[in-house]
């Protein structure tokens, strides 16, 4: 069992835990992620690590509740207690010998984009973000972004902060300018990852995406992960979560990440249903 | 007066649920016998001086014996020499190919059936968790600590021998129970869940500690193991790793998974419950590629789950490798075999979803490197099968993630752990078993290993005391 020291709503439908889980604390890296339970009989969820301190020995995880699952963890308060949490799974994120790099985070996403990104710029790189979000009301992390990136771009869809428009547009306005990235990492929707692999290839810079397939036990077993990476099969829980995003056929994972789509929405619908009635 | 065996050349058969019931639930397929079959079964045995069933049993398992204690009605007597050298009766009884093993020695087997050597034991191993309640005492501790990567039937097996012996062993196990393939891949109506428990609680009562949750090779190395938590040996039991996928088109497709993703939403996750929390595919039509053990498994599952399976298979019925019972159970609840065919593309519709699987059939040519004949295609045999959902039986590669964190553990060509006869790895005090070594196998070969392991184990520690 894993205690939740910390929960911290930072917008209605995006809350931070912060998670006794010693091991995990100790090994994790930016880039990497974990696989929770909620409870006994619950599904395995694989979730990117926010931040961790060893030295605490806890791990914090960012959440957007979108389904069963996030909706049972909103329910749990600070002192209850998780019944798994596994990991660091994945590998870490490569951070290291950049001299100029440009993070781009889409909503939620903005949660993993973030150890990365402080990654980079303690590494010694000149660091530029984007992020982007719906609107104002759900902007995160922004004091954070602001003091470990040179530039920092904030994005809205409906302009309520920010710059209204998308991250590809303010990444490309960024290139046009002028800077000359090494590396581009983005982490958010896959349909937002696409757009931004899509966007730096005329330009040839090397593109970074974090992947979250479906996974079951994220060691190496299920094969619900795969990608074609390359025209190779490629495993997200071993050989990812971070792939070249020119590399990614991004239709099939796109579609493929929809598989029990239908079931999700139905599911999350009687979870909370459950949950009113509990209440 | 002398014994006389009973000379009947038929085994008593196994009680089952009928096809057409238990291809609708999950529950265990067969009953197992009643005491009066087991008394009449154990009549068969010769008693051979020379025990050649021994000879058939990778954990040596003393069979004239237990089965005279069988027909003598003495079940508990029958059952300690069993769990003498087997620390997984219940399990192995179910699923052991014991015509591979023990029953093909049997000397009653040249002329009828052997002696049903697997039902038996299954009996011995049931009644015992029916009626005798003895929780196992703890031994006494030698002060020696010993971590077991992996609660399959390699690691159990290895960490249950150590701790008779007084070991203090931790098991680590990457899932939220223990294990392995024991819950994630055999199904229900094969193994039931409950059995596998008992037999972890056993372990548990001799003073096991069992650490689900931890990803050896992640969570912590098989060096700080040993550097930091003081264990003075480690036995690697990892198990299989990833699953291997045809490369044809479409394999990408939603509707396409490995019989490790299918197993494990129905076995672990329990999928297949309608208020479970994981999701899995209710297809209408099944392809499941492949021959052996997983792939009946899957189709037996997807037929359960109320799908028409077919077995797609390169080879033909003669040469599946699964067990010629398991192979049976699937006709007789209804799978289609469709053998001497191979896919060769999976179409789907506008968004992706399988709508069928294009196969080509084949025969069978000159026998290869394996001793096999080689499937060969027939030109322009291609033909369609409708289906919604194709599941991938083909084997698996093996886990690189402790080869990857270890240093100095030598690897073999196929990805399997380089160990010596006492299972022994290319580093000190490191021991390996199970399909981590060999590659898929069976339960019985990876506790045979993680037994070999558990004597080299002990035999290497004990020398530090003398």
């Amino acid at each position: 069992m894993y205690k939740i020291v910390r929960k911290e709503e930072l917008r209605p439908t995006v809350t931070l835990y912060e998670i006794e889980a010693p091991l995990v604390a100790k090994k994790a890296q930016p880039g990497q992620f974990i696989i929770l339970r909620v409870d006994e009989g619950g599904e395995r969820v694989p979730i990117t690590i926010n931040s961790y301190d060893p030295e605490k020995g806890t791990v914090t995880i960012i959440v957007q509740t979108v389904g069963a699952t996030t909706e049972k963890l909103k329910a749990m308060k600070a002192g209850d207690f998780l019944q798994d949490f596994v990991g660091p799974l994945g590998r870490a994120s490569e951070t290291a010998g950049k001299k100029k790099v440009c993070v781009v985070g889409g909503g939620v996403g903005c949660a993993i984009a973030y150890p990365v990104l402080k990654k980079f710029h303690d590494d010694g790189a000149e660091v530029h973000a984007v992020v982007g979000f719906k609107s104002k009301d759900l902007v995160i992390l922004e004091d954070e972004f602001r003091k470990a990136s040179d530039v920092l771009k904030i994005c809205t869809d409906d302009g309520s902060y920010g710059q209204k428009g998308l991250v590809t547009d303010a990444l490309k306005e960024l290139i046009d300018a002028g800077n000359r990235y090494d590396e581009v990492f983005a982490v958010g929707p896959m349909v937002m990852m696409k757009f931004v692999s899509k966007t730096t290839e005329p330009y040839g810079i090397k593109t970074t995406v974090s992947m979250s397939p479906i996974m079951i036990d994220g060691t190496g077993m299920c094969g619900g992960c795969r990608l074609s990476v390359g025209g190779e099969m490629k495993f997200a829980c071993v050989d990812g979560p971070d792939f070249d995003g020119h590399q990614v056929d991004w239709d099939i994972a796109v579609k493929r990440n929809q598989m029990y789509h239908d079931w999700e929405v139905k599911k999350h619908e009687e979870t909370c249903n459950l949950l009113r009635k509990g209440a | 007066m002398a014994r006389k065996a009973n000379m009947s050349l038929q085994k008593n058969p196994m009680p089952s649920q009928e096809p057409d019931v238990r291809n609708h639930n999950f529950e265990e397929v067969a009953l197992g016998y009643t005491k009066e079959q087991a008394l009449d079964e154990a009549q068969r045995c010769l008693r051979c001086k020379n025990r050649p069933c021994m000879q058939g049993c990778p954990v040596m398992v003393h069979i004239p014996e237990f089965i005279e204690k069988v027909e003598a009605g003495e079940f508990e007597e029958a059952y300690q020499i069993i769990s003498a050298t087997s620390s997984l009766p219940a399990v192995c009884g179910r699923v052991c190919p014991q015509e591979s093993q023990c029953e093909k020695y049997c000397v009653r087997g040249k002329k009828g059936d052997p002696v049903g050597i697997g039902r038996l034991e299954r009996f011995v191993a049931d009644w015992h968790n029916a009626n005798v309640a003895a929780k196992a005492e703890k031994p006494v501790s030698n002060g020696h600590r010993v971590a077991v990567i992996g609660s399959g039937p390699a690691g159990l097996t290895c960490a249950g021998d150590l701790a008779r012996k007084g070991y203090e062993v931790t098991v680590f196990e990457a899932l939220h129970l223990a294990g392995g393939v024991l819950v994630y891949g055999i199904p229900e109506f094969r193994l039931p869940k409950a059995i596998v428990q008992k037999e972890v609680n056993g372990l548990k009562d001799l003073g096991v500690t069992i650490s689900t949750d931890t990803v050896v090779g992640r969570t912590i190395t098989v060096d700080e193991l040993m550097s930091e938590q003081g264990f003075e040996a480690v036995f690697i039991g990892s198990g299989a790793g990833l699953p291997m996928f045809m490369s044809i088109p479409g394999v990408n497709y939603k509707g396409v998974l490995s019989a490790n993703e299918f197993l494990t939403r129905i076995n672990l996750m329990k999928a297949y419950l309608p208020d479970s929390d994981t999701p899995i595919i209710h297809p209408k039509k099944v392809a499941v590629v492949g021959g052996g053990n997983v792939a009946m498994d899957a189709a037996r599952c997807a037929k359960r789950l109320g799908a028409e399976v077919y077995i797609v298979y390169r080879r033909g019925m003669e040469e599946l490798p699964a067990r010629k019972e398991e192979v049976e159970h699937a006709i007789e609840e209804g799978i289609i075999f469709k053998t001497l065919n191979n896919p060769v593309e999976i179409l789907a519709d506008e968004n992706d979803n399988v709508t069928k699987i294009r196969c080509i059939e084949m025969e069978l040519g000159e026998p290869d490197a394996s001793g096999r004949r080689r499937p060969i295609e027939k030109p322009g045999s291609e033909f369609e099968l409708d289906v919604d959902c194709v599941i991938m039986a083909l084997g698996t590669s093996p886990n690189p993630l402790i080869k990857s964190t270890t240093a100095g553990l030598e690897i073999n060509r196929k990805g399997g752990i380089v160990v010596n006869e006492d299972g022994l790895t290319s580093r000190e005090n490191v021991y390996a078993g199970g399909d981590a070594v060999t590659g898929a196998a069976t339960v019985i070969l990876a506790m045979g290993a993680g037994k070999t392991a558990a004597k080299a184990i002990d035999e290497a520690l004990s020398k530090k005391d003398a």
